[in-house]
């Protein structure tokens, strides 16, 4: 019989600790394909963040280390720059990568560092139970926005990759989501990239992956999918935002 | 060898270059300014790693980052931003991630000013970030010395699998001394089982600090302690000056001791049994010795750049056996051999005079 398909290599047989319908399980699954497909898990070095994929090392098989709350790019900077020769990323929420860690992640973008961020921006802090995020909505209800977030009390979400778009140092940045197959298939895509742009030395790439938060967006799965589609790309349009890999968009 | 007149904190950049120093990550502060902008020219030149970082956290996040590969890696700062480092150097104490913290301390608190102080004593030897934790802190008190402890500073950290600061001051920083490079290069480095460099032909490591299995973080924490118990058995380094008959012992670190000398040798001069007792690491600190000669007729004074904090640790090591008495003063201010003399010579002392 003929196998198709099976489990990355590059995750381990281990049981998710995500909620249900919660994306990151497809996120890291992305990731893993596009480092075995890439060839490069025995000289990857990862970062896990502060906040839900704090774990991402139980899940990941390849190297792992922490990072205090924010500052993975800053970590991944003292990795690559000392081993040019390996394969690093970080993984982070929009809380770790856009409020605590805004400077880190400016800075690293801004010299241009040969790594890659995967940002899964779930438009709330997730593991903390549901706080307004810089990438919080307009209107949007969290535990800390009960009103909805207000422009005039709290300010405007926060669109990263158009943020570090203005940055010289950034050669390729996309928004992506998950929330249907096809939006995966073109989130691998852009992930596979991200990576490739790494691999051939051309400078620092971001996906910005757009994912669900049933629990804390206190939907259903299916409705969480629903409101991603119809309410959550409307604020954060899904595109390449840049690319300097190949054009100069 | 002939000897080379540079400055305190150069001499502890060519000791760290000496032993390997593979990246330095910085941000600018004054009285340690000399370290980054010597690194700026020689790491590069040298075909390893320098950054500037966008802060002293991210500084102290690169270096997590360089040193959880196994790679020699070090930060410097001054008293402020040694206090943004705290979260990142209990993050490496937990994670046991080695790498050397360089603190040419400021007076304080606050922004303070740029005169030597020594008033970082607690935060450095008592924890400093968050939980239970130990760092090994070592205090030069020569450009010389300088030299040498940033050269077997990355030797510890990797023995113990430890952050070690090395805890200056303005004026050990800043002073010129004619030095000696007294060290061989080192080049070659065994591979620690510990270090994220790829999983080739291993399984896959992780370095954290997150345990959050029932017990488990408990574990980690005896575990540490049990470290810390080793280090405290094996690494305490002091230097005692006149002190087999002395009837007054003072204690100091840093630049403190090297006034504390002059004015023991005054004291001498004048018939008064004084001796010095320096310790060279505050963390362990040298309580065994102390301990021993604690006697109802030896008095311990100690001498400090701060309003009192190594005090408290003599106090314990002495342990109620001697009298303790303290002189001090913070915020640029020196202490002088008169003011040591004088205090030697007061009410306290008058049973020895």
């Amino acid at each position: 019989m003929k196998k198709i398909l099976s489990k990355p290599e590059s995750l381990k047989d281990a049981v998710l600790s995500y909620c249900s319908g919660c994306g990151h399980g497809i996120i890291h699954r992305l990731a893993a394909e596009c480092i075995d497909e890439l060839v490069v898990r025995e000289k990857t070095i990862a970062v896990a963040p502060v906040g839900c994929a704090v774990f991402a090392y139980d899940y990941f098989n390849f190297d792992v280390t922490e990072a205090p709350h924010g500052r993975p790019p800053a970590v991944a900077t003292g990795i690559k720059r000392t081993n040019p020769d390996k394969f690093v990323f970080t993984y982070q929420g929009d809380g770790d990568i856009a409020a605590i860690g805004m400077a880190e992640t400016i800075h690293a973008a801004n010299r241009g560092e040969n790594i890659t961020i995967l940002f899964v921006n779930n438009a709330n802090y997730g593991m903390t139970g549901g706080q307004m995020a810089p990438t919080t909505l307009i209107g949007q209800v969290t535990e800390t926005t009960p009103f909805g977030r207000n422009p005039e009390r709290e300010g405007y979400p926060i669109k990263l990759c158009e943020l570090l778009s203005t940055l010289e140092g950034t050669t390729y940045l996309e928004r992506v989501a998950i929330y249907n197959p096809q939006n995966i298939i073109k989130a691998k895509k852009a992930i596979k990239k991200a990576f490739q742009c790494q691999i051939d030395g051309k400078g620092f790439s971001l996906v910005e992956v757009i994912s669900n938060c049933p629990v804390d967006w206190g939907m259903t799965p299916l409705d969480s999918i629903k409101w991603v589609e119809e309410t959550f790309i409307k604020s954060f349009p899904l595109r390449t935002v840049k690319d300097k890999i190949n054009s100069d968009i | 060898m002939t000897k080379k007149l540079v400055k305190g904190n150069i001499a502890l950049c060519e000791g760290a270059i000496t032993a390997g120093l593979k990246s330095y990550f910085g941000y600018p502060i004054t009285p340690q300014n000399e370290i980054p902008s010597y690194f700026s020219r020689k790491m590069v030149e040298l075909g390893r790693v320098f950054i500037q970082a966008e802060s002293e956290i991210a500084a102290a996040s690169m270096v997590l980052g360089a040193a959880a590969t196994g790679t020699r890696a070090m930060t410097s700062s001054s008293s402020p931003g040694i206090s943004l480092k705290q979260e990142t150097i209990s993050y490496m104490a937990g994670m046991q991630v080695p790498a050397l913290i360089v603190n040419v301390q400021r007076g304080g608190p606050g922004l303070g000013n740029i005169s030597s102080s020594q008033s970082d004593y607690f935060q450095a030897v008592k924890g400093g970030g968050h939980g239970d934790y130990k760092i090994i802190v070592i205090a030069p008190n020569s450009a010389q010395e300088m030299y040498e402890t940033a050269y077997d500073a990355f030797d510890l950290a990797e023995k113990y699998r430890t952050p070690v600061m090395i805890l200056a001051d303005g004026i050990i920083g800043q002073m010129m001394e004619p030095i000696e490079f007294n060290r061989p290069e080192k080049k070659e480095f065994k591979e620690k089982e510990w270090i994220l460099n790829g999983c080739k032909g291993r399984e896959p490591r992780s370095i954290k600090s997150l345990l959050m299995k029932d017990g488990v973080l408990e574990k980690h924490n005896v575990k540490l302690q049990e470290k810390y118990k080793l280090i405290s058995e094996n690494e305490v380094k002091y230097e005692l000056y006149m002190i087999e008959d002395a009837e007054i012992i003072i204690t100091a670190y840093g630049i403190s001791s090297r006034i504390v000398k002059s004015a023991v040798k005054l004291a001498r001069k004048n018939g008064i049994k004084a001796g010095l007792l320096r310790p060279k690491t505050l963390w362990p600190f040298p309580s065994k010795i102390i301990s021993s000669f604690a006697k109802p007729n030896i008095k311990f004074l100690s001498v400090e750049l701060s309003y009192g904090q190594m005090v408290e640790d003599v106090k314990l090591a002495v342990n109620g056996k001697s009298n303790v008495e303290f002189l001090g003063k913070a915020g640029g201010g020196l202490v002088t051999e008169q003011e040591i003399i004088k205090k030697i010579q007061s009410k306290v002392y008058s049973i020895f005079l």
